[in-house]
């Protein structure tokens, strides 16, 4: 039995969704041979820290009641570099000003010597060559699979299970506010604005719409994949983007009748970054509906790979994490 | 220049390589040849419908070998508007001079506007229109969605352009 560390850091929907899944995934991860403890949970008011593992259920269950995990005074960097344990797990939500307080927290986590796993597209969509050279420096692991698609394996998929392929190019569309606006839009005959305010009524859009609808959070994720996939050194202002608060519902109309859709498509290859309303044929595999995510993946030996599912949600996104948990614990 | 061209062969082996080799050596660049064998015409001669690249100042020179050799040149046609691309423009694209921007492509002399649909719900309100532009090749293709992206660009029109479909293993 191997004994593996974690501290979570953040606990809003994703660190609690890591945190349900550990609890729902004891036995599982036992018959793995995994024997996961979490010491240290934080959110922005305090933490709990216990070296022998924290009842997951009761920090669960005080954060709902109590709206905060903390019992202690104690905070994220405290636990990061005092507690001992094997890998941090950063949840904080995404800062795409300065990618705070997620890039301080990773950078202590290396200083620390502890491997990361993320869900913040924040310090990796400003900072990724230096988090991943600083890991690799020190003999760490550094993992971001939930930062892009939610569940969707991306990364896995191109760095695994294709190893050995060159990657010619990526289109996806990793957005699923903008998915589900367009495809009801377009099934509904709606307007961009009716169809905004259902969206925000069922919590699929935030109040303010502008990081989804403007391509902001689309063009983050296509960064994440240029840098990662295909190693550049990209930042926002190499990307470029259009949103799709102009389209209008005749537009969707006219492709519907000449068997298209209109979906917010990234899309990296030679070097070009473009986040771009595309006409996608009805039958392709890019033409997923409601809040799903897809990628579609153009590679030299195997041709085109198009995987699609849940691109948020709170255990859907801790999928991802356990995933590039376990694989920590496999490989360290 | 592309040029697709009926020849009529006679019902005897080694015609083929006889009509297909002046082409060759005329440094035309054959795209396909559809050899229907087994339809004959009422001359009893053998159809074939061959699709090349060629240099437009040797193509009388390229007919006149072929006739020489015994082949029939029944139909010469000149290949013009292969590749199409379909694109969304949503704007005030009538009050933009929708002429304009049709002549734009269309004077290009490589690619034309084949197809378009307009949607204007109300007056005030902006139109939405689907274009469909034909042209020579896939360059010249690409060379027309510039221009369209620089008319768009210009008017403030919104392009939606296709995703990319010839890309590798699509």
């Amino acid at each position: 039995m191997k004994t593996v560390k974690i501290s979570i850091i953040g606990f809003g929907a994703v660190g609690q969704g890591v945190a349900l899944s550990i609890l729902s995934k004891r036995e599982y991860l036992k018959k793995q041979g995994i024997d996961l403890y979490v010491v240290g949970i934080s959110d922005s008011k305090g933490s709990e820290i216990n070296a022998r593992g924290i009842d997951i259920e009761n920090a669960l269950l005080r954060k709902k009641q109590k709206g905060s995990v903390a019992v202690g005074t104690r905070d994220a960097h405290d636990i990061i570099s005092d507690v001992e344990h094997d890998i941090v797990v950063e949840a904080t939500p995404t800062n795409i000003n300065n990618g705070e307080p997620g890039l301080g927290n990773m950078r202590l986590a290396l200083k620390s010597g502890k491997h990361i796993v993320t869900s913040n597209k924040g310090p990796l969509a400003l900072h990724f060559n230096e988090l991943k050279e600083e890991a690799q420096d020190n003999g760490l692991f550094f993992r971001y699979e939930a930062t892009v698609g939610g569940a969707v394996p991306i990364f896995n998929l191109v760095n695994e299970a294709l190893a050995g392929n060159t990657v010619v190019g990526i289109e996806g569309i990793l957005n699923g506010t903008c998915n589900y606006i367009l495809t009801r839009m377009s099934e509904e005959r709606m307007p961009y604005d009716l169809v905004l305010k259902e969206a925000q009524e069922l919590g699929i859009a935030e109040a303010d719409p502008t990081y989804d609808v403007e391509g902001i959070d689309s063009a983050i994720k296509l960064i994440i994949i240029a840098n990662s996939i295909f190693g550049l050194d990209s930042t926002y202002k190499d990307v470029n983007v259009t949103g799709i608060t102009k389209i209008t519902p005749e537009a969707l109309e006219l492709a519907s009748r000449n068997n298209y859709v209109v979906k917010l498509v990234c899309e990296a290859r030679d070097g070009k970054l473009t986040v771009a309303p595309r006409l996608v044929p009805k039958r392709h595999p890019l033409a997923v509906g409601g809040t799903l995510n897809v990628a579609s993946i153009l590679t030299d030996l195997a041709g085109r790979i198009t995987i699609s599912g849940k691109g948020a949600g709170s255990i859907e996104t801790a999928s991802s994490i356990l995933s590039d948990i376990l694989y920590i614990a496999r490989n360290s | 220049m592309i040029v697709s061209m009926t020849l009529e062969l006679k019902d005897i082996p080694g015609q083929l390589v006889l009509a297909l080799s002046p082409i060759s050596e005329f440094h035309g660049n054959i795209m396909s040849v559809i050899h229907q064998h087994d339809e004959k015409t009422p001359r009893g001669t053998i159809p074939v419908q061959v699709t090349f690249e060629i240099e437009h100042r040797v193509l009388d020179k390229l007919i006149e070998r072929l006739e020489n050799s015994g082949v029939k040149v029944a139909r010469v046609g000149e290949e013009r508007l292969r590749s199409t691309v379909s694109v969304i423009l949503i704007g005030h694209i009538v009050h933009s001079d929708m002429g304009d921007t049709i002549d734009k492509i269309d004077s290009s002399g490589f690619a034309e506007v084949v197809d378009m649909s307009l949607s204007m719900p109300a007056v005030e309100k902006t139109s939405s229109g689907y274009l469909v532009i034909n042209a020579v090749g896939e360059d010249e293709l690409g060379k027309a969605l510039d221009i369209m992206r620089e008319v768009a660009n210009k008017k403030d029109l919104l392009m939606i352009e296709p995703i990319r479909l010839n890309s590798v293993g699509a």
